[in-house]
């Protein structure tokens, strides 16, 4: 007895659809609660936006009691002898798999880690913050980038702008027109063969030629800098520096998806302020006290000479642990103050892990002084605070506007 | 289309009849016709037609369309499940030729679960409506506003990671409770002794017939559920649905490799013996070697298989084509084989030195991240890669794990033992899975383990994870 065959379903459910949303939206959920881990532990800050970054999915794996991989299996052989001591793969946890799943249980490699490239990942991250748009001053728009965009077809042009369809459109119509081409000459009309066969052609003529025309638009291109001012006296070890650079990451990447270009300085300072490259910056090392002012005084020089307000959107960020002589701290809140008005946002982040000691002269407290709409203090203490103090920042941006 | 299927039609006419005559039994069998994205549906719910919802099942279904979108692995030929009458999928995407060899395979399968021990207790005549009815029930609690999906959600959860911790030889029956306490109080009872009017009595102290399980207990989520008491009805239900979809698999986990490699045998029996046009025939060796090449460094059960049930048959046979319509020892042998194994069974029997060697079968041990060959099929090594395959295949390769006390400590605790063989558990795993088992439970879970060669106690309770060494 033959068996049914029941034919192809016209229509069909796509069944899986709300396992897969659900599926999505817990992978996109676990990303999320790991950015801080994930900014906080990669060297993402100077990498490009294509760069593909690897993100632990923790609570989307599917556990089962299981053997552990020091459990040995048995392969078969692919037609060439294998001897003892030979390497046939690596072993799981290793960075890359060169194996099937042992035999019998082929349950298949479970992936713990997906891969998001870092605009992505940005992406994810801004986008539940509900912001709205910053404050975009008129004037600080240029007209910059002109760009040349396309516009229609014309009969000049140059060589590189021939638009070889339009043109053989052209010579076709013209064909017809002669009576050389239509629906009661097509069967008649001979095909050229490679013998040169051919019957009457019609050459191309100058009448024919068509090129694509373009214009130049005028693009309004909007400035921003991102100040990075760092405490980088003896005080500051690894583990603020890191956590200050995570700040900073995001407050690069936050500033960088709403301009169109976007310039960075990294001032360091301890009793005096330099301007250094992003390397140094966090790699410097220095021994001594701290001047803030001395990091202040020198943003507001650089933007004296090279960022006027009228043209830049300006966004300064200073990390600090919060150890400053005492003497200097009066002038501090007066150059901060200056800072503020001339930066659209301007912050600063005491940066104090658990642990360690308590300094007397915490900046933090001094700084209550400063009522400025456009100023905010954040205080952190460990690496999973940075995304809730950057909230807290640009939050505060966002209550002001 | 139409036309395809009546071109298929004919071609299962003869494929059936052909199964028939070499002696296969099957049951009805009912073919539908799908494209890709339908089939990778069936395979992401385990070819249900209906199946009760959950996330892992979309995951499934986005790693498989990944795979098969970039190439790296294309989609399985052949989808069949056991069912009464067995339902299989045909991809309209694949070759006709393709096709034509995967209804041959579907016979093989069909036959095999329909006389096979392990699926005796599988009721095949109900899968489809059973799946159906778990499904209207957990949609139904997804619906019910007091319940809703993240609850149904975090119990499925839960119990998926526990579910294959069930028993795994369904034909051994489960004794009641009454019966194990007569069991145990039977065996309590002194010797049967002819001279016990001469003979001082001995000391009789009845068994403790309180303990709760009185025998360990492989079922972990029934026990859970009948032993719970403030798990709630739903709670209890998707429990039950859960394991009933597990104890419904584990079969096919016990059978992968003589159940891909019968269904592979008689695919090629079968359209050998079809008298196939040229074109065909080609075309059906090269996809006959493509299912059946060796995975390097893995098993392709299809090819180990295929290759036992081959020798099985020559042993008896001398090599040679099997021939239809005629009884003879070989296919006696074969056909009882396939009714009393299962894959560890199979492989302790039927694996022999020499096929070992021609399987060029190799043992693999993790040495500093790398896998390195510890043993190869010589003269000296051939058993111990077949003693280690044997641990490697159907349920071989899922711990035992058997509760022992369900009031460990008189704490009611949870006390689980693993039944440590030499293999030490997966500890991120076993932690998660703790983790599960403790929401079920309610209350702390302890599995008794071996650790770094040490006896270890692994604690799941409302603090946390944590482990103690013993001893």
């Amino acid at each position: 007895m033959g068996a049914v065959f029941r034919p192809k379903r016209e229509e069909s459910a796509d069944r899986s659809a709300g396992d897969r949303q659900r599926h999505r939206e817990k992978v996109r959920s676990s990303i999320l609660d790991n950015i801080a881990d994930i900014i906080a532990e990669e060297s993402i800050i100077g990498r490009s936006g294509d760069d593909i970054i690897k993100v632990p999915i923790r609570g989307i794996k599917e556990y089962r009691f299981t053997y552990g991989d020091n459990a040995p299996g048995v392969g078969e052989g692919a037609g060439e002898e294998v001897k003892k001591g030979d390497v046939v793969g690596k072993a799981p946890g290793q960075k890359g798999k060169g194996r099937a799943g042992q035999a019998g249980q082929e349950a298949g490699v479970d992936y713990y880690e997906t891969d998001v490239t870092l605009s992505e990942l940005i992406d994810m991250m801004f986008e539940d913050l509900d912001l709205p748009d910053l404050e975009r001053k008129d004037l600080r728009a240029i007209e910059s980038l002109r760009r040349t965009k396309r516009k229609g077809y014309r009969k000049v042009g140059i060589r590189v702008r021939l638009d070889k369809k339009r043109t053989v459109l052209a010579k076709m119509k013209r064909e017809r027109s002669k009576g050389m081409r239509g629906p009661g000459v097509r069967h008649t009309h001979p095909v050229p063969t490679a013998a040169g066969a051919a019957g009457p052609r019609l050459p191309f003529s100058q009448h024919d030629l068509r090129y694509k025309h373009r214009t130049m638009t005028v693009h309004e291109e909007s400035n921003a800098v991102v100040l990075c001012i760092m405490d980088t006296s003896g005080s500051m070890d690894t583990v603020k520096k890191y956590l200050a650079r995570s700040f900073f990451f995001l407050l690069y990447q936050f500033v960088r998806r709403r301009y169109e270009s976007v310039e960075v300085v990294f001032i360091a300072h301890d009793i005096e302020a330099t301007e250094v490259d992003e390397n140094r910056f966090f790699a410097k090392g220095e021994a001594g006290g701290t001047f803030v002012s001395s990091g202040y005084s020198k943003a507001l020089e650089i933007i004296a000479d090279r960022y006027h307000p009228e043209l830049w959107n300006i966004y300064a960020f200073h990390c600090s642990d919060g150890d400053n002589f005492g003497s200097d701290t009066p002038t501090a809140i007066k150059a901060a103050r200056e800072l503020c008005s001339l930066a659209n946002l301007f912050g600063y982040g005491e940066i104090k892990p658990r642990g360690a000691g308590f300094y007397g002269s915490s900046l933090i407290d001094a700084f209550k002084k400063i009522d400025a709409p456009n100023f905010q203090t954040v205080l952190i203490e460990r690496k999973e605070d940075i995304w809730p103090s950057f909230k807290a920042f640009l939050g505060h941006e966002r209550n002001r506007s | 289309m139409t036309e395809t299927i009546d071109n298929l039609r004919a071609w299962d006419e003869r494929i059936s009849e052909a199964a028939k005559a070499y002696g296969l039994d099957c049951f009805p069998q009912e073919f539908e016709v799908c494209d890709h994205n339908e089939m990778i549906g069936y395979m992401a719910y385990s070819g249900m037609p209906s199946h009760y919802p959950h996330w892992s099942y979309g995951k499934a279904f986005e790693r498989t369309k990944t795979m098969y979108d970039y190439g790296v692995s294309g989609l399985p030929y052949e989808m069949v499940i056991n069912s009464n009458p067995a339902l299989a999928y045909l991809m309209a995407d694949n070759s006709f030729c393709l096709n034509v060899l995967t209804i041959a395979h579907v016979y093989g399968h069909n036959d095999f679960f329909k006389n096979n021990f392990t699926f005796e207790s599988t009721r095949a005549e109900y899968t489809v409506a059973r799946f159906k009815t778990h499904a209207d029930r957990v949609r139904s609690y997804i619906e019910d506003p007091s319940i809703g999906a993240l609850k149904v959600e975090a119990l499925l959860d839960a119990a998926h990671a526990l579910s294959l911790q069930c028993r795994r030889n369904l034909s051994i029956k489960k004794l009641s409770r009454e019966e194990q306490k007569t069991l145990r109080f039977e065996a309590s009872l002194p010797p049967k002794d002819p001279y016990r009017k001469i003979h001082r009595q001995p000391d009789h102290t009845p068994p403790d017939l309180r303990k709760v399980p009185l025998e360990p207990d492989e079922d972990l989520l029934l026990f859970i559920r009948d032993h719970n008491p403030y798990l709630e009805d739903w709670q209890q239900d998707l429990l039950t649905i859960v394991h009933d979809e597990a104890q419904y698999f584990i079969p096919q986990i016990e059978t992968k490799i003589m159940n891909e490699g019968w269904a592979s045998y008689w695919h090629y029996q079968i359209m050998k013996n079809l008298d196939l046009p040229e074109d065909l025939r080609l075309e059906f060796i090269v996809h006959h070697n493509q299912v059946l090449r060796p995975h390097p460094g893995g098993l392709n059960p299809y090819h180990v298989g295929f290759r036992i049930w081959q020798s099985i048959y020559e042993t008896e046979e001398g090599p040679g084509p099997c021939e239809p319509a005629k009884p003879t020892a070989g296919k006696e042998a074969l056909f009882r084989v396939r009714e009393v194994d299962r894959d560890q069974s199979f492989v302790r029997r039927f694996l022999t030195k020499a096929l070992a060697r021609d399987l060029g079968l190799f043992e693999f041990t993790p040495r500093r991240g790398e896998y390195v060959v510890s043993e190869v099929a010589d003269e000296d090594g051939w058993e111990t890669i077949k003693d280690t395959l044997i641990q490697n295949v159907g349920t071989a390769a899922i711990p035992v794990l058997k509760i022992e006390d369900a009031d460990h400590r008189g704490e009611r605790a949870l006390l689980i033992r693993h039944a440590f063989e030499g293999r030490e558990l997966n500890l991120e795993h076993a932690e998660k899975c703790l983790m599960y088992a403790q929401r079920l439970w309610g209350r702390e879970v302890v599995l008794e383990t071996v650790l770094a060669g040490k006896a270890t106690q692994l604690m799941y309770n409302d603090d946390g994870f944590s482990t103690k060494r013993q001893g």
